[in-house]
């Protein structure tokens, strides 16, 4: 029958090609996993970071450390890592009902430090509070990544495959922190790794290695005899926008209940 | 049954069409899925090592204690004995690969230890802060503090 | 750029200062809410058998299928990386919203839209393959697939296949453009996408849009094809986009009102951005001019009875300004949701461009680009005859 053959002929061409098809994902298959650094094993770590908001002095270093190492655009727009001065004046007697906002400025980040701007003395609280990606465990940004270009390491980093990435933005969206950016050099989001190519290798990240006053400290909660675990049994720690349930890794230490 | 195959043979073709279309799909993407996607999770595993093999900027204090050890001794019971070296004195790994080349120049003392030392409401009360001017009339620091052992004052 | 941070007020994180999406990302859901909007005014014949929108039905595919063909170039245009794009299909991640994008696109578009203007238009494209000359020839002769066959029990098939296609693709339409409107109802991060009315809000607005926009059409093509317009199709049009526009603003305020009510900690900053740097858009254009308005032109219909004339000149105006409307809330809703800071203490600005990657004139010239797809389709696949008109 005419029809017979025709529709024959194209399964068979069908059954052909798939077949072809498959053999070569079999390969792809067979090519093995990536090799690791032969020294770091991934399943033994599980980073924390720890920020001490009573030792924060605004001096900078870490922005500007930050920037250094990974090479970050010098603009005012993009920032791994970046400090906020809070400003929260003393309640006003005459008008107790209203809310008071506390006035907050993060001026080019806190790269070039913060000029004086207040009076002592004014009965106002005045503090620092460096801000960073907050590594969540059950980050609202990898959630959202249409392809698997953000991603959690297995080590606990949320990090970028920046050959990968679209650039669609949608994690810039999702993230509470407002941590990520796109790096208008690549066209591609960035965002703190808490350097990872610093940290596989033992070394601390470039941010607490320049901190003059200890208030960073980057924790491996994988390992017992880290001081992370001590801080967190002995102090009161919390996190920022608890009630968004993401897991974040980035723990406080005498953070205001005023600070967003 | 043969009438219903010539009344239906355009939506056969269709069908073909619709066919071949998934199958050349299905072609792209085994061919064009990374070869490492998946292996960890919903990600390029060759991500984790690239992204590893970035470059150093920052030598790590531990780097500057083979050579510069004489600085440490006087630094460890002092009050910045917790600063690491490059805090002050900026990225060094390039002078770690290339000591004798690669010479860093000294900071300004003045402009560097205000950056910390400069008052401001902001900072917490106990730490340390001066008014440059109230403090030492603007003049350098580094004539009366040893930057890295800055107590007791000198002379 | 520097002088967006001078148009900051208040606080925003450092990396908010910039906007992320923009006008290009407002142009989509707009696309979108009106292919789905136009098919599910071409089902209402189909499926639910309304008989007075029939002249419009093959319209409103073909007005569906150009607006779907032009709907992921602003999406391209703003990807930092378009020549990746087809890693969604690839690897998409089933968590994503956005990642459903690609195979609901393709689905949608080959699967209803394609099959479904095939079949309808099947007999028709035989007679012009077998009839035209020349280029057109071999254009009506690659659509035909090769088959000519025409006989009744033929087009029976077609018809009943073609009403199984329109059943699945309304569910289609939904989920067409209802994960748009979960894409940004999903984000916990943003108070002012974050809700689960979303998705309804934008597929009744998309119905909105799409009904409008068919019926501006309509007269449109009519009128240029010098073919007598079907009052009895009109009034029927009209009354439906009075009912979906009901339901689309019932929601809307029910949205503003329980948001209003439980004043948590969001309300302030986004009431004082609704109020500043949204009035104009929102209060005036969205709501009095987009919505209000045309709901009380509709409303009039219904109750005061006057000349088909008439009331043809209050669908046009209430059409246009429906569209204006809609397009607004896309703006509302994309822009809206950048312009304050999550720190909830302050506030920047949207500059958009001219004539760049992401600026005025692109998005201008995608929203023309449908029409003159929607001129060859008409031209290729006449939607009505003169005869036709005659009921």
């Amino acid at each position: 029958m005419e029809i017979g053959r025709r529709e024959f002929l194209e399964k068979t061409g069908k059954y052909v090609m798939l077949f072809g098809a498959a053999t070569k994902a079999w390969d792809f298959i067979l090519a093995g996993t990536p090799e690791a650094a032969p020294d770091y094993d991934v399943t033994r770590h599980w980073w924390a970071f720890y920020i001490d908001i009573e030792k924060c002095i605004g001096c900078g270093n870490c922005v500007r450390a930050c920037k250094a190492e990974n090479n970050v655009i010098r603009e005012p727009f993009y920032f791994r890592t970046w400090v906020e001065r809070y400003h929260i004046a003393p309640p006003d007697l005459a008008n107790l009902h209203d809310e008071r906002l506390p006035t907050v400025d993060s001026p080019n980040g806190g790269y070039d430090g913060f000029p004086e701007r207040y009076r002592d003395g004014d009965g106002s609280k005045s503090f620092f509070v460096p801000k960073m990606c907050n590594h969540c465990t059950d980050s609202p940004c990898t959630q959202v990544c249409p392809v698997g270009a953000t991603f959690d390491s297995p080590d606990g980093v949320v990090l970028v495959d920046k050959t990968y990435c679209l650039g669609c933005r949608y994690c810039v969206q999702a993230c509470p922190y407002g941590c990520r950016y796109i790096d208008p050099r690549v066209q591609t989001v960035d965002k703190c790794t808490l350097c990872y190519h610093r940290i596989t290798k033992g070394l601390t990240t470039a941010c607490c290695e320049t901190c003059p006053t200890g208030a960073r400290l980057l924790g491996d909660l994988k390992d017992p005899k880290d001081p992370l675990h001590e801080l967190l049994r002995t102090q009161k720690v919390q996190v920022l926008k608890p009630y968004l349930a993401t897991g974040a890794k980035l723990v406080y230490h005498g953070l205001d209940g005023a600070v967003r | 049954m043969r009438d219903l195959f010539r009344d239906a043979e355009h939506l056969f073709r269709l069908a073909g069409v619709f066919l071949a279309l998934i199958v050349v799909f299905l072609v792209a993407r085994a061919v064009l899925t990374p070869a490492t996607f998946g292996v960890y999770g919903h990600y390029r595993g060759a991500a984790l090592a690239e992204i590893r093999t970035r470059d150093i900027v920052f030598a790590g204090r531990a780097a500057c204690l083979d050579c510069h050890d004489e600085i440490n001794v006087v630094k460890k019971t002092a009050k910045h004995a917790g600063i690491g070296c490059e805090a002050c004195h900026g990225p060094l790994e390039a002078h770690v690969a290339d000591p004798s080349t690669v010479v860093p120049e000294k900071p300004d003392a003045k402009k560097l230890c205000l950056v910390c030392h400069s008052e401001n409401l902001a900072k917490p009360r106990n730490f340390p802060q001066i008014n440059p001017k109230e403090h030492a009339d603007d003049d350098n620091c580094i004539k009366c503090h040893d930057p890295h052992a800055p107590l007791p004052v000198k002379g | 750029m520097e002088s967006i941070l001078h148009a900051v007020e208040g606080f925003m994180y450092p990396n908010e200062v910039e906007l992320q999406w923009s006008i290009l990302i407002v142009l989509y859901p707009f696309l979108t809410g009106i292919v789905a909007g136009a098919f599910i005014l071409a089902s209402l014949e189909r499926v639910f058998n309304v008989e007075e929108v029939k002249p419009t039905y093959r319209l409103a595919l073909l007005t569906a299928l150009s607006f779907m063909i032009v709907a992921p170039l602003p999406l391209q245009l703003h990807l930092g990386h378009p020549e990746r794009s087809f890693e969604m299909y690839l690897t998409p991640h089933s968590t994503s919203a956005m990642a459903m994008f690609g195979f609901v696109y393709l689905w949608y578009l080959l699967a209803v839209l394609v099959i479904e203007i095939w079949l309808d238009f099947r007999q028709d494209i035989v007679r012009m393959a077998l009839e035209s000359t020349g280029w057109r020839r071999v254009v009506y002769r690659v659509m035909a697939l090769g088959s000519y066959n025409v006989s009744p029990r033929s087009l029976e098939i077609d018809d009943k296949i073609g009403r199984f296609v329109t059943i699945i693709g309304i569910p289609s339409a939904f989920l067409l453009h209802g994960y748009v409107g979960f894409l940004f109802g999903s984000i916990k991060a943003n108070p002012w996408w974050s809700t689960p009315l979303m998705p309804i809000v934008f597929l009744f607005s998309a119905i909105v849009s799409g009904i409008a926009a068919v019926l501006l059409l309509y007269i449109v093509v009519c009128f240029l094809k010098g073919i007598k317009r079907s009052i009895p199709c009109l009034d029927t049009m009209a009354r439906y986009l009075f009912y979906a526009f009901l339901i689309d603003f019932s929601l809307e305020m029910l949205d503003l009102i329980h948001r209003n009510y439980e004043a948590d900690e969001s309300l302030k900053t986004l009431n004082f951005m609704m109020h500043t740097r949204l009035y104009m858009s929102q209060i005036v254009l969205q709501i009095i001019i987009g919505t209000l308005i045309p709901i009380g032109l509709l409303a009039l219909v219904q109750i005061v009875s006057m000349s088909a004339r008439a009331r043809e000149g209050i669908y046009v105006l209430a059409s246009s300004l429906t569209l204006c409307g809609i397009f607004a809330m896309r703006w509302n809703v994309v822009i809206g949701g950048q312009l304050f800071s999550k720190s909830f203490l302050g506030y920047t600005t949207y500059k958009m461009g001219f004539a760049t990657r992401e600026g005025l004139l692109p998005a201008l010239l995608l929203l023309v680009l449908p029409f003159v797809i929607l001129w060859i389709l008409v031209t290729l696949l006449p939607p009505m005859k003169r005869d036709e008109a005659a009921h």
